[in-house]
């Protein structure tokens, strides 16, 4: 498996640490290993917030992530924290409103996406900002199959809000669906 | 039949699934980071299933509430980190000598006192062993991964009922909140112990005499109808208070020996790719984790290095590093702390080979990389 390291980072409250269970939850439906872990600081919202997640065919030990293959970084504070712990040819999905300044020579693949945009006003619900997120991720990597994902998140959101969050994560997918970057997308 | 069902779950909520499973039913405690969501689960499952959970006021209190569902029949459990730890010493020794099955469950965090709430640490392995104050010998497991977290949360309470006495199970913050795949077990399949009953009639029951071929006292439940007298005090086998200097002697060494001369059931260890190993790493709980990690990338180098990791810290598995410092180079004990368990592997090996340590106090998980380069540049 290419990605396996995974670090999603945004504010407290944005969903980021349900967003990485979801993802461990997909994996774990494809049959995969995996470790979820996160940190926050004591706020309910508005505190740095970060998720991790390890997927691998093998056994995991070392259970922590030092440098990641995927940053998703939804907020400036997030990404300059963080953006140096991203593998020199990994994967960085932030949300466009945040300024990057990656070197032009760089191998680090950059999707710049409207996701905090997307969730509030196309959809009208900032709540379903993860479930955009993931579907950025999903469309990007491999690495969890779109029907265990879907399984996934509906198991895990509040009932009522199925086919919100569905189309939430359809949003996320179609967003990369219209990024240019893309060469080998095939399916979704 | 059901199908076993793999799951992601927390090191938290596998404690509680554990512990269900082993059949606790009476939960008393106060709730503290980073063991919250034992008491948030355990009070949201509990009263589904017959049992009860109670926040009480303080850590004493919930100690003293488990001993006393305990004696009353429960099995009992409260969890707490090290602030309440330390708090919950004074029922632990109560527990040890009026021999009360409980289960203690500590989710360490940075400390002394308040410390750090979210960071991991495992500064209270020796507050564990000698925590509250007299002579005793004390049950400690500390595992490693979520699903060993639910297992050895069972085996906790198996042991607590086996040899009548509180059972500590160790924790870190890394355990407690990763989420990790756990396979979970058919109940069926899993081997419960309950606590031995008296049969004889309640005129004739001697609550702390030792039948021939035990290794406790037959244990009433209060309301069975037995009476049956319960102190911290020294006690004959009546259960009545006593100076007897012989009594007092016997009961203190009965209550060590129960555990120190059974080390062969009670103590458990894991060993990973020691075979050849010309050196041995002794580390437990998360950290052990690392530890595995840098040993993968160490052996790809060609050094014949494996891990030696007690599930069991205490009693210790003495007689496994004793024979394992016979064979090695040099023994080096990894944990975050600054040498807490590395005193007693040095006790046990010291002798025999060179010991080392290597400890961390930052809040952090020790990194494989710190271990390979402490163990390269020593």
């Amino acid at each position: 498996m290419k990605y396996r390291e995974f670090r999603l980072t945004g504010s407290g409250g944005q969903g980021l640490i349900l967003a990485g269970i979801i993802l461990a939850e997909a994996a774990l439906l494809d049959g995969k290993n995996v470790i979820q872990s996160q940190a926050y600081g004591p706020e309910a919202r508005g505190g740095a917030s970060k998720a991790e997640v390890i997927i691998s065919d093998k056994e995991i030990n070392y259970p922590k992530i030092e440098e990641c293959d995927l940053l998703l970084a939804l907020t400036q504070k997030a990404y300059d924290k963080y953006i140096n712990t991203l593998k020199a040819d990994g994967i960085l999905i932030a949300d466009d409103s945040v300024k990057l300044d990656i070197d032009s020579n760089s191998d680090i693949k950059v999707y710049s996406l409207p996701i905090l945009a997307t969730a509030s006003e196309k959809i009208g619900k900032p709540m379903v900002t993860n479930m955009v997120a993931l579907g950025t991720i999903l469309a990007i990597t491999d690495v969890v199959s779109q029907e265990s994902l879907e399984n996934a998140v509906l198991s895990r959101v509040p009932k009522g809000t199925e086919s919100l969050n569905k189309q939430a994560l359809v949003e996320g997918i179609n967003l990369v669906k219209k990024e240019k970057r893309i060469d080998s997308y095939e399916t979704c | 039949m059901a199908d076993r069902k793999v799951v992601l779950m927390q090191g938290n909520e596998a404690c509680v699934e554990g512990a269900i499973i082993a059949g606790m039913r009476f939960y008393a405690g106060y709730p503290i980071t980073p063991s919250t969501e034992i008491a948030e689960i355990s009070a949201a499952k509990l009263p589904r299933i017959g049992g009860m959970f109670i926040q009480m006021e303080d850590e004493i209190a919930s100690i003293s509430a488990v001993i006393g569902a305990s004696l009353a029949g429960k099995k009992a459990m409260t969890a707490t980190s090290g602030p309440g730890f330390s708090l919950k010493q004074e029922g632990i020794g109560y527990a040890i000598i009026a021999e009360v099955p409980c289960v203690i469950v500590n989710v360490q965090r940075g400390g002394p006192s308040t410390g750090m709430p979210t960071a991991p640490a495992q500064g209270d392995v020796m507050q564990a062993r000698w925590g509250t104050h007299g002579e005793h010998s004390i049950i400690t497991l500390y595992p490693s991964t979520v699903k060993e977290v639910l297992y050895t949360t069972i085996r906790a309470f198996n042991l607590a009922e086996k040899y009548r006495t509180p059972v500590i199970l160790l924790m870190d913050e890394v355990i407690g909140h990763m989420r990790e795949k756990v396979e979970l077990p058919n109940p069926s399949d899993i081997e419960i112990y309950n606590r031995k009953k008296p049969t004889c009639k309640p005129n004739e029951y001697m609550p702390y005499r030792v039948k021939n071929g035990d290794i406790v006292p037959e244990m009433a439940s209060i309301g069975d109808g037995y009476r049956w007298h319960v102190t911290g005090l020294v006690h004959d086998e009546t259960g009545f208070p006593t100076n007897d200097s012989n009594i007092a002697e016997t009961l203190i060494k009965r209550l060590v020996g129960k555990i120190e001369n059974n080390l062969d059931d009670i103590v458990q260890y894991e060993e990973y790719k020691l075979d050849d190993a010309d050196e041995v790493i002794i580390a437990y709980g998360s950290t052990a984790r690392s530890v595995k990690a840098a040993i993968d990338i160490l052996r790809s180098k060609g050094k014949k290095i494996g891990l030696f990791r007690p599930i069991t810290i205490w009693p210790s598995p003495k007689k496994q590093i004793k024979e394992l410092a016979e064979k090695v180079n040099r023994i080096t004990v990894i944990e975050m702390n600054l040498g807490q368990y590395y005193l007693e592997v040095d006790r046990i090996a010291g002798k025999y080979t060179e010991v080392a340590k290597f400890g961390r106090v930052n809040g952090e998980l020790i990194s494989p990389k710190d271990i390979i380069s402490f163990l390269e540049e020593g």
